[in-house]
């Protein structure tokens, strides 16, 4: 490729540019923004609000269960506190906040100027934000879920869990899996038709690669706890009989559906995890990651493999002995893959010379819990195991080793990571390092004693116990350790505080990074790229300095790439496996309709609840208007 | 960026792609995986049938009354090759031909529109209701989810219509057109396997 030096537009056309992609100021800009900045950075915000509210309701269970036979919770509201808890952190907070990441990053990383479908984007955040509203109003009128975060049946058919608790939970359910849907229909189609030119498949950051996976998954997972939510739903709502044995219903059947879907969620949550400590680790190691090509395919075999394991949640659940060892045999093997990408991070450490800062250091952090996470999900694998450890608090440590230890780590490796980029400021490394110790240590303080409990015969989803069977310590261990992973938690939330209000104003690319995202201003500009990048290498600001950028032509299929695609509002669409200019697309004018249209269905959902037809008609009256006006002001520009 | 003087910043000319290789536009691959995960949640509803189907010891349950078959076999074929006009209205509008292609997508509509016509009708007729039993369960949600696939399909034929008679679709815009059709085969397709599983396999024995 040849490359001529020529000096930018002046700065003037900069300003015009800002002109033009601004949203519109004050409240009619906040509920019409398609911007996938402000939409992930929206996630991101409100999966937080959701991690704390989840959080202090883990504090309050860990206070009730501190000593023997405390009185601070009843029965009935420890139940209601866990299936809130764990509901909230799985549906609420891992799973939206990676898409928030993802929602922000994956565009910039891929040298584009928004998402696919920019008001799908929206739609997906405001289903996701009604979803959660709608849950904890649940609160509001006293009866909050109460029948576990996996709402077996029958407990949780209409016999055994009256009133509307449980309505809260299938329903809300249901819905926040359309905007999880739709997030990942948009990275799917925004991977493969948005790159900048020469960014080939093989040149993708790893954290994108993880967001296809993720997507894959999610495509193809989702619709089982849709389902299952759904009919449990009909079966409460209407009277079908497909949980009702006595009808010719199985309950069997509500766990296959489930975990269909659960068990691929956890590698939903896992996969962008590894992504993120695969952009991290590498940085800080100054050198590029080792394996990358191995790390891909790992990730993509686990996404595979990840729908051969659901039914070792069902393990005592007396199928066929058959059927057994084919899924405790795949749960095995998916250590595989899991094994190399760490094997990848180590030697890409190995080879570097590491910089220990705060960001590094929740990765290194991840990688120790997540071995221990691991290692455990390989013995709970081991039917024989299994089958003493199921439904103790063995499992309830394996899980939060897993999902808590192997996803929120990361997740705060992120944020320290790419909040500089996000809100333009440095977060202190001291606190940094402090909330980082004090997480570490009450992580484990609080998690790793539960094993021992487990083994000592400590059931999960009790409310208390009583005093003399061995495990008064080790609980009351425990819950200091749940309250000093709480405080480590709250010196990053003042760390945040601080930095918005006077931290170090970041640079460009802080951390000396490889990727795209770190090419742009910190905060970027709205269009984030004035002119698109050209890739040229799998890490373009450490091969390409400085950095080309393309020039349009004439024709429909380049004119966006440079400055003049930018003062359009459009941005490039390329395709095939080296990413080929192919055509120009047109970024859609902010718009309410996306907010109207998951009004209308959260209507909808409320009429379901509350069992009023005219609820229920008017909310999909409001909707169907609204995909009506969408479809027609779509398509042809 | 607070740089007075813009450093110097290498540019790229990148070459246009062949004139042929113009790939499918974005909302074509949009509804591409839509439709995978539309398909999954088919899957799964044909799946728990034969999942309720394994675990009962008769099927379908005593008193049941299976659906009458000809009838509904005529209107399987009405729906199927409802999808032939859509073909040709989408061949006329890539040739500009805008008449073929608002003729094609009206008697496309009447013939979903029929389909659904009966399947109310069959609904009023049958013995069973979704809350009998486990079979009547898993029946009317799956025809009736797969109705209402067929129904959002006619709201979107009725909506490219429009396009079609305020002239917005040409040779070589007519992305709705595209993304539409995609559907429509989608629904027709599936009803192919509903109807076997639904209809046919039950007299399988």
């Amino acid at each position: 490729m040849a490359t001529t030096d020529v000096r930018p537009e002046p700065l003037e056309a900069r300003e015009e540019l800002e002109e033009i992609w601004e949203d519109d100021p004050g409240v009619p800009g906040f509920f019409s923004t398609v911007d996938h900045k402000r939409i992930g950075k929206r996630y991101i915000y409100t999966c937080f609000i959701f991690f704390f509210v989840g959080g202090l309701i883990a504090l309050v269970m860990r206070a009730q269960l501190a000593g023997p036979e405390n009185t601070v919770l009843s029965a009935q509201a420890y139940n209601s506190l866990f299936t809130v808890h764990g509901t909230t952190m799985i549906f609420l907070f891992n799973t939206p906040v990676l898409a928030g990441f993802a929602n922000y990053l994956l565009p910039m990383m891929i040298g584009t100027r928004d998402m696919a479908f920019p008001r799908l984007n929206a739609f997906s955040y405001w289903i996701f934000l009604f979803a959660g509203v709608f849950f904890y109003s649940s609160f509001l009128i006293g009866s909050p879920p109460d029948g576990g975060w996996f709402a077996y049946t029958p407990l949780t058919t209409k016999p055994f869990s009256p009133g509307v608790n449980m309505e809260f939970w299938g329903l809300g359910v249901a819905f926040v899996g359309i905007s999880t849907t739709v997030g990942a229909v948009n990275f799917i189609v925004t991977t493969f038709k948005l790159r900048a030119p020469g960014m080939s498949l093989n040149r993708l950051p790893i954290f994108v690669w993880s967001m296809l996976v993720f997507s894959f998954m999610v495509i193809f997972a989702v619709p089982a706890v849709t389902l299952a939510a759904g009919l449990l739903e009909l079966d409460r709502l209407f009277g079908t009989a497909f949980f009702a044995p006595g009808a010719g219903g199985s309950t069997l059947l509500y766990q296959h559906l489930f975990w269909f879907w659960g068990h691929p969620e956890v590698y939903i949550l896992f996969v962008p995890a590894t992504g993120m400590i695969s952009a991290i680790i590498p940085v800080f190691a100054r050198r590029p990651l080792a394996g990358y090509l191995w790390v891909a395919a790992s990730l993509v075999a686990i996404g595979f493999m990840s729908f051969g394991v659901w039914v070792h949640h069902m393990f005592a659940t007396g199928m066929p002995a058959l059927a057994l060892s084919f899924f405790a045999a795949v749960s095995l093997l998916i250590a595989i893959p899991s094994g190399v990408q760490f094997f990848a991070w180590i030697a890409t450490m190995w080879q570097g010379r590491v910089r220990f800062s705060t960001p590094m250091l929740f990765a290194l952090g991840f990688l120790l819990v997540f071995l221990l996470g691991g290692i455990t999900g390989v013995m709970v694998a081991v039917l024989p195991f299994d089958w003493q450890a199921t439904d103790s608090y063995f499992i309830v440590a394996h899980l939060h080793y897993v999902l808590n230890g192997a996803v929120v780590f990361p997740i705060f490796a992120a944020l320290y990571f790419w909040l500089p980029k996000i809100t333009g400021r440095m977060l202190g490394e001291r606190l940094g390092r402090a909330s980082f110790w004090t997480m570490f240590i009450g992580f484990n303080l609080a998690f790793f004693p539960m094993h021992i409990l487990g083994f000592l015969g400590m059931p999960r989803r009790v409310y208390t116990y009583s005093s003399g069977l061995g495990w008064d310590s080790l609980n009351l261990l425990v819950s200091v350790g749940a309250f000093a992973f709480a405080f480590g938690v709250l010196l990053t939330l003042i760390n945040f505080a601080v930095s918005m209000r006077r931290g170090a104003l970041a640079p460009d690319n802080p951390w000396g990074a490889d990727t795209l995202e770190w090419a742009t201003s910190s905060p970027p500009p709205d269009f984030n790229f004035e002119a698109v990048p050209v890739v040229a290498s799998r890490h373009p600001l450490w091969d390409q300095q400085p950095l080309p950028v393309a020039v349009s032509g004439d024709d429909d299929a380049t004119r966006a790439l440079g400055v003049p695609g930018a003062r359009e509002h459009t941005t490039p669409v390329t395709g095939g496996l080296r990413a080929a200019p192919e055509a120009t697309m047109h970024i859609p004018e902010p718009t309410v309709l996306p907010c109207i249209l998951a009004a209308g269905l959260a209507v909808f959902v409320t009429g379901l609840l509350v069992q009023a037809v005219v609820v229920g008609v008017a909310g999909l009256v409001l909707g169907g208007l609204g995909l009506v006006w969408w479809a027609w002001r779509t398509g042809e520009q | 960026m607070t740089a007075t003087a813009p450093p110097m910043v290498p540019t790229v000319p990148v070459a246009p792609p062949a004139a042929r290789s113009r790939g499918r536009d974005i909302g074509w691959w949009g509804m591409v995986v839509v439709i995978a995960t539309e398909g999954t949640i088919f899957l799964g509803l044909l799946s728990t049938y034969f999942f309720l189907r394994a675990s009962a010891p008769r099927w379908p349950p005593a008193g049941i009354e299976l659906p009458e078959l000809p009838l509904i076999s005529v209107f399987s074929v009405v729906l199927i090759a409802s999808s032939i006009p859509i073909f040709w209205a989408e061949a006329g509008i890539r040739a500009g031909r805008q008449a073929t292609l608002r003729i094609g997508l009206l008697i496309s509509f009447i013939m979903g529109a029929a389909f659904l016509g009966h399947q109310a009708y069959e609904y009023s007729k049958l013995t069973f209701g979704w809350t009998d039993n486990a079979y009547g369960s898993i029946f009317f949600v799956t025809t009736g989810l797969h109705g209402l696939h067929v129904l959002v399909g006619l709201l979107m034929n009725l909506v490219v219509q429009a396009k079609a008679w305020s002239r917005k679709l040409s040779s070589d815009r007519h992305v709705s057109m595209q993304v539409f059709s995609l559907y429509w085969h989608f629904v027709d397709g599936v009803w192919v396997f509903v109807f076997a599983s639904l209809y046919l396999s039950p007299h399988l024995r």
